[in-house]
């Protein structure tokens, strides 16, 4: 069995090996001290099997530590001792920290790098080191820095961002998104923002965490209306405001539209440092549904147009439509027939919220478009006053040009969708705690469903009225549901959203 | 007077200013090695190669045999004669040559594999050089000293795969004075020889240039590498393969996040690389790889762990500079010696990478195109010119063993 088990260790696979089990297995035969150690490493062997591992090269690591030169027991010719079973005592584990072992009749050659059987080197602690990977990122960033400067934008120019705001409720939830995303851009930026109602502290409190350097905070004096009709026309008001900041401290840079619920990519940023004079992007279209019902009658209306060669139903862009030669021959805007008579009306409505047919967020103008007296301003824009005679506003940038072929497409002509538009508010009369600061901490505390209480229902205070919430709704993926049914006063969720939601009114009320 | 001369002053200092602006803004650095800045010479005119006609079975029959030949690491052999047959230094008057190319493909004998058995070469060798000292006096007139072979196998002329039995066999005695052009070595190695020229292992130009990405793209990956670490099937502990260093790299820093490194095979093997700061290059069975070759064209920097090892081109090209040179004794402090590299020193070696007749050097293109590496052989040819007159022999002398080595070489081939 013990002579099986020596020549099953024999490497038959492979012509690099040259085991040397025959020499010694005659020798074994031969004299008692072989079959001494034979006997022993079979037994070395069963254990090894039953252990699961070699423990042998541990026992013999540890009796002979001090003689890891000792001459081997049995014959080598050659240094390149593939046998395993009888090397043991001869070479370290593997898994300490050695020098590596110089074989008794190994080939050494001059420079001193050696042949043959080598330890590997582990270190005490092999894990990683958290300064080694701080080091590490910060030479990556160093890297990609030099990369940027040698293949990126060259001079990249400011960019100044206009975000009409307002505060209610999502405001914090909108403005801290885009606030995000504009602390990542590695150009200069400023950032206008003109709120509807004056300025607040509010809006001013969430302006604070940013760590921006400019930031223009303009009150506008009117209230943001409850309908989308007004607030559009309200927001384009004040977007025309901060243009007219923008002219009169005659900033120099690239006016992008940052509306506080939209959603924008760092490739943007990049994207339209390209622009010349005045560009046009895609802008993807997040229209939600209050109600899931309608939302899949739309789509089940949209399809049965699809046969006539109407829009796909996945998500609509509104953005430049170009020719083979890259020039803008025409504008993609949002199909709004599947939506007719079902769209929001008030701000708090159940029905989905559509787009106007151009947005402001989808163009970049120059800075210097909007200047008084500039020398190199083109011939083919209007000035903002002329254009804005009667302070109304107008619906779309595309105003400002006598001629609108000189738009640039960007974003490899529209194909590239690089921002989202979302409008997603909540009811006109909602509260929420002012800076989103709880104070005093709330007073009555509904335990939860699955804490082990007992299966009685809870005394609940008079003034929270308990609706048994239909099984069916609590399975609609739809997120949005969630968001507006949060401060619905009269609807109340089971589990986990009872607390919060009951914590709020306690407040509200 | 004085007006003049301020007028005179100003201009100067702004191209001075411009000068130094324009040397801030290049991308890439000059490389000059040990030579001197010799990297874009032209060889044409400064040597004469004659090729000698062997019959096909020496090299064309070989090659029909088996075609994968011109695609494996070793295929530098083939495509040298091909350059060499059609180049501008080559000449069809032996007398005025100063060097003498023998084409005869040594590592074609393939395995199903593809990995090439080196146990004809000798024999082939062997009966390539009486072929050649019987038909031509050229052999016999130096003995070898004017010729050059090509011999890009693990080991070079001592044509074994194993590094013992190469060292055992030593460099084949006949080829003792001739200049061997092979990609291994190693510093006070017996496979060796002093005077060798060593070259980048092949690596296909075309597959490369396929697989480019955008230069912006950022380099976000620490330290890449993609191959074994422990060989299992021929050295399943561990020691063997790699003198334990590639073993010592997983155990080290297998949980390591700066590392990115796997046995796998990733089809975009070559995108990554291009998306990493460093590219590991250890030895395996033999010190060189064509890793070093890849880091190179897609301007990653090679971190070499293979200690003494020789550099292709190592007189022209500054390595030291250019890559990261790691003992094997100090893998396990790795993470460390790459993190601490200051930024500018990387920064450097990028630019150096980024010089396109580096990686022009290290490149076999078909056709050849000036600064290849074809070309580097020839310089490098070029700088041993002119030679010693006691390189000639007198009449009757000889030096070389025509029957040393093992008995197996002598049979007939």
């Amino acid at each position: 069995m013990k002579l099986s088990a020596l020549q099953n260790n024999r490497r038959s696979n492979s012509f690099r090996g040259a085991s040397l089990l025959d020499s010694s297995v005659d020798g074994s035969i031969k004299s008692p001290a072989a079959i001494f150690w034979l006997v022993l490493h079979g037994l070395c062997c069963l254990i090894s099997l039953v252990l699961g591992f070699r423990f042998s090269r541990l026992v013999f690591f540890l009796l002979f530590s001090s003689s890891t030169t000792t001459p081997p027991i049995n014959l080598f010719s050659t240094a390149n001792s593939f046998t395993e079973t009888l090397s043991l005592h001869t070479s370290p584990p593997p898994n300490l920290n050695l020098t590596p072992l110089i074989p008794q009749n190994g080939v050494v050659t001059s420079s001193g790098v050696v042949v043959g059987r080598h330890g590997i080197l582990i270190r005490p602690w092999p894990h990683p080191n958290p300064n080694e990977v701080m080091k590490a990122h910060r030479i990556i960033e160093r890297v990609q820095e030099e990369q940027r400067i040698q293949f990126g934008i060259k001079n990249p120019r400011t960019i100044i961002v206009v975000t009409p705001t307002y505060v209610r409720t999502f405001q914090t939830l909108h403005l801290t998104g885009v606030m995000h995303s504009l602390m990542l851009v590695p150009y200069d930026l400023v950032w206008i923002l003109v709120e509807a109602g004056g300025k607040t502290n509010e809006t001013a409190s969430i302006l604070g965490k940013s760590g921006l350097r400019s930031i223009i905070h303009i009150g506008f004096n009117q209230r943001m209306p409850s309908s989308w009709e007004e607030r559009r026309k309200t927001e384009n008001q004040m977007r025309l405001r901060a243009l007219r900041v923008v002219r009169d401290q005659k900033l120099e840079g690239i006016v992008m539209f940052a509306d506080d619920s939209n959603m924008h990519s760092m490739e943007l940023f990049d994207e339209i440092q390209k622009l010349k004079y005045i560009g046009a992007l895609s802008v993807g279209i997040l229209v939600h549904s209050g109600n899931s019902d309608e939302l899949s009658s739309v789509i089940v209306t949209q399809k049965k147009d699809e046969v006539v060669g109407a829009e796909d139903p996945s998500m609509p862009i509104q953005g430049p439509a170009c020719n083979s030669s890259g020039q803008v021959v025409g504008w993609h805007t949002f199909n709004s027939l599947p939506y007719e008579g079902k769209s929001a009306t008030y701000i708090d409505d159940k029905a989905p919220v559509l787009p106007s047919k151009l947005e402001w967020s989808g163009f970049v103008l120059n800075s210097r478009l909007l200047w008084k007296d500039a020398e190199d301003r083109p011939e083919w824009v209007k000035d903002l006053d002329a254009v804005d005679r009667n302070g109304e506003g107008f619906a779309s940038p595309l105003f400002l040009l006598k001629d609108t072929s000189v738009v640039e497409p960007l974003g490899s002509c529209g194909r590239k969708v690089m921002l989202w538009w979302l409008r997603v508010e909540a009811r006109a009369d909602s509260k929420f705690p002012s800076g989103w600061i709880i104070d005093p901490p709330l007073e009555i505390t509904i335990p939860a469903k699955r804490t082990p209480w007992p299966d009685a229902p809870p005394e609940l205070p008079p003034d929270v009225k308990v609706v048994n919430v239909d099984e069916h709704v609590e399975k609609r993926p739809a997120r949005t549901r969630s968001s507006r049914s949060k401060h619905r006063s009269k609807r109340k969720r089971e589990a986990k959203l009872a607390a919060d939601v009951s914590a709020k009114h306690s407040v509200e009320n | 007077m004085k007006s003049k001369g301020r007028g005179w002053t100003f201009p100067v200092l702004l191209f001075f200013v411009w000068g130094f602006q324009l040397g801030r803004s290049l991308q890439t650095e000059r490389i000059s090695g040990s030579a001197g800045d010799v990297l874009e010479d032209d060889p044409v005119g400064r040597l004469k190669v004659f090729v000698y006609e062997l019959p096909s079975k020496y090299n064309k029959k070989i090659l029909q045999k088996d075609p994968r030949c011109l695609a494996h690491m070793f295929a530098a052999e083939i495509f040298m004669h091909r350059f060499l047959l059609s180049s501008p230094v080559r000449t069809l008057n032996p007398e005025e040559a100063d060097w003498f190319y023998t084409p005869v493909y040594t590592t074609c004998d393939l395995t199903p594999n593809g990995l090439p058995l080196p146990f004809k070469s000798p024999r082939m060798m062997r009966s390539a050089i009486q072929l050649i000292s019987s038909n031509w006096p050229y052999w016999n007139r130096t003995e070898g000293a004017d010729h050059f072979f090509v011999v890009p196998h693990d080991f070079g002329a001592c044509f074994h795969y194993q590094e013992e039995r190469a060292i055992e066999r030593g460099i084949l005695p006949l080829l003792q004075r001739a200049t061997l052009v092979q990609t291994f070595g190693q510093r006070n190695h017996v496979c060796l020889k002093e005077g060798s020229i060593t070259i980048p292992p092949y690596a296909p130009p075309q597959k490369m240039q396929a697989h480019l990405i955008p230069p912006d793209t950022p380099r976000s990956i620490f330290v890449y590498f993609r191959g074994l670490f422990y060989d299992v099937g021929n050295d399943p502990e561990g020691g063997y393969y790699a003198r334990g260093a590639r073993a010592s790299v997983w155990e080290n820093f297998k949980d390591n996040p700066l590392f990115d490194h796997s046995t796998e095979h990733p089809t975009t093997y070559y995108e990554d690389m291009q998306r990493a700061v460093f590219c590991l290059c250890p030895l395996g069975w033999a010190p060189w790889s064509p890793r070093l070759v890849e880091g190179v064209i897609f301007g990653c920097i090679p971190v070499i762990i293979a200690d003494d090892i020789v550099l292709p081109f190592a007189d022209a090209i500054p390595w030291e500079e250019i890559g990261v040179f790691v003992a094997e004794k100090d893998v396990p402090k790795l993470d460390t010696i790459l993190t601490s590299t200051p930024p500018e020193v990387i920064l450097r070696k990028q630019r150096l990478l980024a010089n396109p007749s580096m990686k022009q050097a290290m490149l076999f293109p078909q056709p050849a195109q000036p600064g290849d590496a074809f070309h580097q052989v020839l310089n490098g040819l070029a700088r041993k010119l002119p030679r010693d007159k006691s390189v000639y022999l007198k009449p009757g002398q000889k030096v070389l063993n025509w029957t040393g080595g093992p008995v197996g070489d002598l049979k007939p081939w």
